[in-house]
Parts: structure tokens; sequence; C-alpha cells
């Protein structure tokens, strides 16, 4: 399912997106993306395990090391990908030097082979994204690109011009990770971002609670992954607690 | 505006980092192309180079080294700069730079601890407050180091994520910068990261190549045959390489560290030769040669040296190496050692370990006629740092 029809069809029903992030190959990812999707995540997006993610917090990049320690890499994901099965909108995040090294193009028709409609690479700003996006494009695959508080003027232009699916809203400066305080800067990002596409705010939003206000403030989806990945270090209850949060925070943003 | 593709070597180099970091590096190259040409900043960046790092540094005819090779060999003493390394040319450039802009608060990443040190050297003298990003497997093994930086009020902060070595330190550093933004320099300590960092970083160290140039006319006449200095992120060698690029009379030599051989297990290189031959791809933000397995996962690196085990190279080497400007070349472990020895011996200096790779290329090239007659060699630093390693190799051959 593309990206763009979910959205369309969550907004028929007045709801916010929730779209959970999990990084594969840390624990059961298939009973993991499963117990998301009862829950209520919309989209899924899933994480390829890179060696170096300098995005991340503290949290991820610890899934991300079990992930790799567990021997995830690029030819497993995508086989396990055919094999989820789920009817929700797939995305993939991973850093540029997997896709550049499996070749662009081999990774995008990999992505649509495997049902993957949206591509996130947290480490490609839209000046070296041309030829990735163009791969995108011939192969009906979403070019996902963040807007950091710091994104102004021209290039927040040039951002909102180019992005597929939906636009990526970094919450504050700062890596991925759950954090209390998120309202302020939320909302001086979503005042700043004015497009038609799908606006979705991520890094640092945790609970129910925190993911109303930001659907309140005009945000058309969440973004949460710290909170989840959380619950799989924990290595307690794992799919039940996943999908009650899930569920609680979808509750939220009817 | 369309934007276009900046700060690429051919089709090296360019900027892949978090979205959050673009308008930072915008405003850097800004910063740094109102103020590199400007009166004050280059009077004040030149009186520090002369009165506190001590510049320029000597151009030494090494008469026994000489002798026993059959060629001219000069030696670039940057052993000689305060801190005991070139590095402090970029730090001092940097943190100046820095200042000028209205920044106050310098980050760092370092491996040994050398770039951390003349880092913490150049916040202290410009008064600004310093923190030091440092794997904690290398703080353990240059606690030295890490306490010089604390002498200098330095805060020296253990990276405890993926493999606790250098490449792990600039990640954690780019972390930290990625969320402090506003107020923060990140001075990165080698021609390495995202544009303009490899510019930026070429040029503060360029003072070594000018200085070469003028130094050996005055004692040769003339332009030396061929210059050769070791290459972990590949400051030093753009540093003296620069100014002799367009001089194609002038061969260069950009010598890699081998390691323990030219091989790779599952997870880690047993050496650090990413130019010689590791592939390309991206890292740190920036198209570059790197050491990668076969799914681009980043191989760890190995040298007895600190500062060249990197997995990374700066992307102007890689396009300079590709055009064949640059010759890419290596020596191992073993073979840095014995020409630690060496000069140690011959000429009463004694090298880093960094440095003694160039000088181990000389060793091994000297016979071929390749370096022509008049060789210089870049002495990056100085050994002191690396008795402990040495002595815990024992006696030489
Ligand atoms: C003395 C010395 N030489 C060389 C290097 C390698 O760095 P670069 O290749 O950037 O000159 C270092 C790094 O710490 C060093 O301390």
């Amino acid at each position: 399912m593309r990206i763009s029809e979910k959205f369309g069809e969550l907004k028929d029903k007045k709801e916010g997106a929730l779209i959970a992030y999990v990084c594969a190959g840390d624990g059961d990812t298939v009973g993991i993306v499963h117990s998301l999707v009862r829950g209520g995540a919309d989209i899924v997006e899933l994480g390829l395990p890179f060696s170096d993610p300098v995005a991340d917090g503290p949290t991820i990049q610890a899934s991300i090391q079990r992930a790799l320690d567990a021997g995830m890499n690029p030819d497993t994901y995508f086989d396990m990908v055919k094999g989820l099965g789920v009817n929700v909108p797939l995305v993939v995040m991973t850093y540029y030097n997997l896709i550049f090294k499996r070749g662009l193009e081999r990774f995008v028709t990999d992505c649509r082979d495997s049902e993957i409609t949206g591509i996130i690479v947290p480490d490609l700003p839209p000046e070296e994204s041309g030829e990735l996006a163009g791969y995108c494009e011939q192969h009906d695959v979403d070019l996902i690109f963040l807007v950091a508080p710091t994104t102004k003027g021209d290039r927040l232009e040039d951002i909102l011009k180019r992005g597929t699916g939906f636009l990526y809203l970094v919450s504050r400066l700062g890596v991925t990770g759950a954090r209390a305080d998120i309202a302020l800067s939320t909302k001086e990002v979503l005042d700043r971002v004015k497009t038609d596409k799908p606006r979705a705010v991520g890094f640092g939003i945790s609970s129910g609670e925190q993911a109303a206000e930001v659907v309140k403030s005009g945000a058309d989806g969440v973004i949460v992954g710290s909170a989840f990945v959380d619950i799989i270090a924990s290595g307690q209850d794992i799919t039940q607690r996943l999908e009650e949060l899930a569920r609680e925070i979808k509750s939220s943003l009817g | 505006m369309t934007i276009t593709k900046k700060g690429k070597f051919g089709r090296f180099g360019g900027q892949f980092v978090p979205e959050v970091l673009m308008p930072a590096l915008e405003e850097l190259e800004e910063g740094y192309e109102r103020f590199k040409n400007d009166p004050g900043f280059k009077q004040e960046l030149d009186y520090y180079l002369q009165d506190f790092a001590g510049r320029p540094s000597p151009l030494y005819h090494a008469r026994r080294l000489s002798k026993k090779y059959g060629l001219k060999v000069y030696l670039k003493r940057e052993d000689l700069v305060h801190g005991g390394a070139h590095k402090l040319n970029n730090t001092l450039g940097q943190a100046l730079l820095a200042k000028y802009m209205g920044k106050h608060r310098l980050i760092a990443e370092t491996g040994a601890g050398q770039h951390g040190t003349a880092t913490a050297m150049a916040g202290a003298n410009l008064g600004l407050a310093t923190e030091v990003y440092m794997g904690a497997k290398d703080t353990q093994r240059q606690r030295m180091n890490v306490y010089r930086m604390e002498l200098m009020g330095t805060k020296v902060i253990p990276v405890t994520s993926g493999s606790q070595t250098l490449k792990d330190a600039i990640n954690e550093a780019l972390r930290d910068w990625v969320s402090n933004v506003e107020d923060t320099h990140y001075l990165i300590g080698s021609v390495v990261g995202p544009h303009p960092y490899p510019t930026i970083v070429r040029d503060f160290q360029s003072v070594i190549g000018n200085e070469v140039r003028s130094q050996i006319v005055e004692k040769e006449g003339r332009l030396p045959d061929s210059i050769i200095a070791c290459t972990g992120g590949g400051s030093n060698a753009m540093g003296i390489f620069h100014p002799f690029v367009h001089d194609t009379d002038v061969k260069l030599f950009a010598v890699e560290a081998g390691g323990s051989g030219l091989k790779c297990t599952d997870k880690a290189a047993l050496h650090s030769a990413s130019l010689s031959v590791g592939e390309e791809g991206v890292l740190h933000g920036a198209r570059t040669r790197i050491l990668q397995d076969p799914y681009g996962q980043i191989l760890e690196s190995h040298s007895i040296s600190a500062g060249l085990d990197y997995s990374g190279v700066g992307p102007e080497l890689a396009y300079l190496a590709e055009t064949g400007r640059i010759i890419a070349k290596n020596a191992d472990d073993d073979e840095a050692l014995a020409a630690f020895h060496e000069l140690s011996r011959m000429e009463g200096i004694i090298p880093a370990l960094e440095s003694s790779h160039a000088l181990a290329y000389l060793a091994k090239a000297a016979d071929s006629g390749d370096l022509g007659e008049i060789v210089v060699i870049n002495v990056s630093g100085r050994g002191d740092k690396d008795l402990e390693t040495v002595l815990e190799k024992g006696a030489p051959l």
C-alpha cells in the first residue's frame, strides 16, 4: 500500500497516523511488526541496521548493535520483509552507505519487490539525493525527507518540493530518543513548515499524551521509535506490551 | 533556488549528514569564506602560529640518512611544533574561526589523543569551552593524553558505543553537534568529514607545504623530486602536498598503515590502507575510499600507530589518487617500527609512529630510483607519546 493512500484514508476518518519504528533483526521482528500493527500502527518503519548510525541516540544504537550481532544484513532483511504479510505501508530506514554499496537502483527495486513503499535516509540531505530520487520515482517508491528545526528558507522550500510520501519533521535538535519535553519546538516547526503533503513529527515522542498534543498542533501523524525499542530491549512480554503501547498512542490520535 | 552539489573533488566528498547539520555546514562555509582572507583574521592566526605554535618549523637536511640511502633527504620538522605534531596548525585555525563566528564551545574527536590535545591547547589559549570525545578503549590506552587534555581544562568524554575507538568518537561528536549546533563548533581533526571540512583543514595545514616550498628553494634552488607523508585521514599529507599539486614534476607519496597485513576478517581490517585497497563508500559525511564489508558495514581498522588507525581517508586524497596525481603506498607495523628506531639512532630524532610510516617508505623505495634525488619527508610528529608501545614491542632487530 502506498503511503499517500494511507494518509488519505486516515484523513477521511479524521485520525492521525501512528508510524512505528523498530530495527529489523533485534528480536523476533515478524512477531514484533505484527503486534505493532495489531495495536494500530498505520505505517511501519523498519530499520536496516548500519554499523555507524550517527543520527541515532543510545536506545536505537543499542538495538542496531543487537541486530548486527544477531547477523542482520540487507539480503536477510529483504527476504524477511517479503514474508511479513502485514497490510500497512512499510518504510525502510537506513544509512546511505548500505544503499550505495548495494547499488542505488538495486536497493530501490529490492524495496519495490518486497513491498516497501518508502525510504528514509537520515544522512542523505536533498543536496545529495538526486540520483536515488530518480530511481525512486522510476520504481514508485517514496523518498521521505527530514525537516529539522534548523531547516529554513530556500532549503526548506526545496525539501518541501522534493519530499514524497510524507515529510518527517524532527521535533528538536538532537538524535533519536524518548524525551519528556517536545511541545514547544514541535509547534514552532509545524507553524513554519507549510505544505499540502502529510507532515509527521518524530524524535522524542513516547506516550499517547505527547502524541495527542502533536496532532492537536496540526501534525498528520507521529513517529515513535525509542519507546518501542525500549520494550524490545527489556525482553519482558514484548509483543503484548508493544501492542498495548501502540494502542495507547493510536487511540489518542483520533 | 535549486541546490547544487557542493564541495566535490571529482565525485568524492560532498555532504552526507543529518539534515539538522546542513545549515551549520552552510554557516561554516560562509564564515570561512568571509574570514579566510580577512586581514585581521590572517594576522591574528599568523601571530598564534608563530609565537604560540613555534612556526615556521625547520626543514632539516638529514645527513646520515641521506648518506645511507644515497639521496638528499630533508625532514619537515612538524615534530617541533607546540604539542609535538602538525595537529595544532589546524586547531588554531579552526578555533580562531569559531571565535570569529561567535561560537563559544568547541567539540572534537580524538583517537590517540593528539588532535584532542591540540584542540585543548587552542581552546585554552583562545578561551573556548572544550570537550573531546575519545573511545573508551583509547582513554585507557592513552591515559597520559587524557590527563594532558584535562590539565588544560578540557573535558574528555569516553565513548562506549560501537568499537569504542576513533570512528565511534567521530559518531559521538557528530551526535553532540546535532544537539548543540547553535553555539558549538565541531573541530574536525583531519581532512575528512562533510564539506567544507576537507577544504578548511587542508588550507590550515597548507602552511606546512608553503614553508617547505620557500625553504627548499632557498636551500636547493629548486623544488624537490618527491614528497612523502604518512596518511591516516590525510591532513599532514594534504598540508604538505597541496602547494605542490600543480607542480607535476614533484611526486607525491601518501603512505598508509599496512598494519599486520592487507587483509580483513569479518568485522575488522588488519590495516588502515583505505586509499590503497579500500572501496568507494560514504563515511562520516563524505564519499571517499573506506574499509567496509560486502554489505557496506564499516570495518574497524588496525595500525600500530593510533593516528593512522581510521577506516576512511580524506575525499581529496581519494580523488588525487584516482587521477594519479598522488601515489598511495603503505608500510606495515614492523617496517614503521624499524624506521622509528632508525631515525632515532641515526639522526637523534624520535619520530611519531605515524610519521615512521613515511620514513619507512624511504627505506622501501630508495633503491628503486622512483624518489629522484631530493626527497622531503613530513615528520608529522614526535614519538614521545609512543614510547610505551615501542617498549612493548621490544628491542629493534
Ligand atoms: C603525528 C601524527 N601524524 C599523523 C597523524 C595522522 O593524521 P593525518 O593523516 O590527518 O595527518 C596523526 C594523527 O593523530 C598524528 O598524530
